[in-house]
């Protein structure tokens, strides 16, 4: 789960280019959106294509994303129990 | 009747140099790509604005090219926001349109970018700059085959003489493979400098 | 300054290559959406030229191997545009030509990638008819086509030029429906603008060419009274919460026209049928006080057809001030945004001597153009 939870870390910097960003800025509770690392609509979208491409896991309603992109922490759960890959 | 435009300001980005109004400010290692370039300057002028790193490379362009104009201009805020933004370039956002290209040729690789096609219009660079300083004006984004300064002229006279702006930034923006080439010009009615549009392509064609 | 008026003007969609027969078929409440399985790897819904007839049409002009899909579908409108004109082209005649991806098809079909280039496009049209000036070339993402005519306007007003021939078009491409699948905004059935049940945009494709000039000779001649093209400066891709860049230049349209929001008699909206899209054009217009003028979109006959769609919806507009009718919003059920709008549910007969278009795009673009009928 760490190794997984630091692999996000990497990837959501990396992919959404979060220059001002290194793995130990981000907290595993930290607010993705809002107030945190103020993620904006296509970040969310980019983060959809993220779990598809590297974790096989398909979301196609909007408030699913919602619910899952709370945190890292969250997110990690999630993928844990629904990766295909 | 004709509107006479003055250039407030203007800059020049190409060959890893950026002057403003005639004056060299930075020279840059010729062996950077753009996206490394545009990062130095970025941190080197402490621009502190995260979006940056979003942006494709002709946003960075544009972006880049309009806050040395507006920093040369040194006017309110008040007056900017009404500013009308008239770009044009000859490869419109074919450097970004390559990349989303490139995400879907493979179908057992498909995964178009949402962050990289929202790139694939040149006239998002205006949409930044007008988020970066709030300018709810007129725009515009012209393609063609080479810097037209007529037609700039005549569409930020029109905007003028129309009562839609009282200040037009005009420009040359483009990124093409590893070439980049930004020329943007800040005009109003008058202005404290005397730049013609005769002087403009001048500037152009010897800068 | 000169006042300056539209004129003849040709559709190249789906639904016919000209204008009157689109303006039937949409009488008729006919959509020229349909299901497509080969454009992207997954099947969707979209409005789409049928190549053969496409050739076919085009045969008589040229040899429909050496054309782009584009290039044939802007010269067939434009050939029919420039022969019903009451003006010839001169050195002050423009061509102003409206897209946003051209001929992207080129980056991964038989032509060249250099095809791709705008300009590649724009010289081959000004090479066809012969054009004495160089093209203008508008690329504005989905307010490009609006945006010419207000272009066109506004340079003939100034003298510039004494008139202009303005081409609008794009194609569906599996680079344009592949991305706004990456924003998961495309619909699973025909798009429903304004609808309680909308789900997104159905992509279309089109050609559409108007004559504009400082003269009003022609009959259908309708003058251009205003217009305006604010940024909402707030987000690339998401439609204002507050739809401030349309309201703006709605603003800035009836300031020019010197009317009040009442006197316009229809409202030829954007309506793509995203959620987020409707919502702010219901905003916008409520604030612009124009919540019960007769409204519809014509995504549902046409879906979106990008750089060509406020050019094709505005020679609808110019067809409905012709017959005075006021053409069903296609694909409208139940009201599907928090502010009130009179959308029209079925074609009705209605004077109609003032209309206003409006657009917005990626980028925070938005324009508006008034038109008002003519009386010779």
């Amino acid at each position: 789960m760490d190794a997984l939870k630091k692999e996000l870390k990497e990837s959501i910097i990396e992919q959404l280019n979060l220059e001002d960003f290194s793995v130990d800025d981000i907290a595993d509770d930290d607010a993705l959106f809002g107030d945190g690392l103020g993620l904006d609509s296509i970040d969310a979208l980019e983060l959809i294509v993220m779990l598809d491409k590297d974790y096989g896991i398909k979301l196609t309603d909007p408030n699913e994303g919602k619910a899952v992109f709370v945190s890292v922490e969250v997110l990690a759960k999630y993928i844990t129990d629904n990766r295909t890959k | 009747m004709k509107k006479n435009l003055n250039t407030i300001a203007y800059c020049r980005i190409k060959n890893h140099t950026i002057s403003v109004n005639g004056k060299l400010l930075y020279t840059k290692d010729s062996q950077l790509t753009f996206p490394e370039f545009a990062k130095q300057v970025y941190k080197e002028k402490n621009i502190a604005y995260p979006k940056f790193f979003k942006m494709d490379n002709l946003s960075k362009l544009g972006f880049l090219a309009s806050e040395f104009i507006f920093e040369a201009a040194k006017l309110d805020s008040d007056i900017i926001k009404n500013t009308g933004i008239v770009l044009s370039n000859r490869a419109s956002s074919l450097d970004t349109d390559r990349k989303h290209q490139e995400t879907i040729n493979d179908k057992n690789n498909y995964y178009p970018s949402p962050a990289v096609f929202v790139y694939t219009l040149a006239n998002i660079m205006i949409g930044e700059i007008s988020i970066r300083h709030q300018i709810k004006g007129e725009n515009v984004f012209f393609v063609a085959e080479q810097f037209n300064e007529i037609l700039l002229e005549q569409y930020a006279s029109s905007l003028i003489q129309n009562k839609k702006s009282d200040l037009v930034l005009c420009g040359w923006v483009d990124i093409d493979k590893d070439k980049y080439d930004a020329f943007m010009y800040l005009v109003a009615e008058e202005g404290p400098q005397k730049y013609s549009k005769e002087i403009i392509k001048k500037i152009y064609t010897e800068d | 300054m000169k006042d300056v008026f539209i004129s003849s003007n040709t559709i190249v969609s789906p639904l016919g290559f000209n204008s009157e027969t689109n303006v039937l078929e949409i009488s008729k409440a006919h959509s020229g959406i349909t299901l497509h399985k080969d454009i992207s790897t997954m099947p969707c819904y979209a409005a789409i030229i049928d190549n053969k007839k496409l050739d076919k049409a085009f045969y008589t002009l040229g040899n429909p191997k050496a054309y782009t899909k584009l290039e044939k579908m802007m010269i067939l409108s434009l050939q029919d545009t420039i022969s019903q004109s009451s003006f010839t082209i001169t050195d002050k005649t423009a061509l102003i030509i409206a897209t946003t991806k051209g001929n992207i098809d080129a980056l991964n079909n038989n032509f060249k990638p250099e095809r791709a280039y705008l300009p590649a496009l724009s010289e081959k049209i000004k090479t066809f008819f012969n054009f004495k000036t160089e093209p203008i070339i508008i690329s504005n993402a989905c307010v490009s086509g609006i945006l010419a005519i207000a272009t066109a306007k506004r340079l003939i007003q100034n003298d510039y030029y004494d008139n202009a021939f303005v081409v609008g078009g794009d194609i569906v491409s599996e680079f344009t429906i592949s991305g706004f699948q990456s924003f998961q905004a495309i619909s699973e059935t025909p798009c429903k603008p304004f609808s309680k049940h909308r789900t997104g945009i159905s992509i279309g494709e089109a050609a559409a060419s108007v004559a504009i000039s400082n003269q009003n000779k022609a009959k259908e001649a309708i003058q251009i009274i205003g217009d305006g093209s604010c940024n909402d400066a707030n987000h690339i891709s998401g439609p204002s919460r507050t739809g401030e860049g349309l309201y703006l230049s709605m603003l800035s349209a009836l300031k020019e026209a010197k009317i009040q929001p009442e006197e316009i008699n229809y409202i030829s909206a954007h309506g793509t049928a995203t959620a987020f899209n409707d919502e702010m054009e219901a905003i916008a217009f409520n604030r612009a006080k124009l919540e019960h003028i007769p409204l519809n979109s014509l995504k549902g006959y046409y879906g979106h057809t990008l750089g060509a769609s406020g050019l094709l919806e505005t020679i609808i507009g110019m067809h409905s001030l012709k017959n005075n009718t006021l053409y069903e919003s296609l694909g409208f059920d139940e009201l599907g945004v928090s502010m009130p709008l009179n959308i029209i549910k079925n074609t009705t007969k209605k004077t109609i001597n003032t209309f206003l278009k409006t657009a917005s795009g990626f980028g925070g673009c938005n324009t508006a153009v008034i038109f008002k009928k003519v009386t010779h």
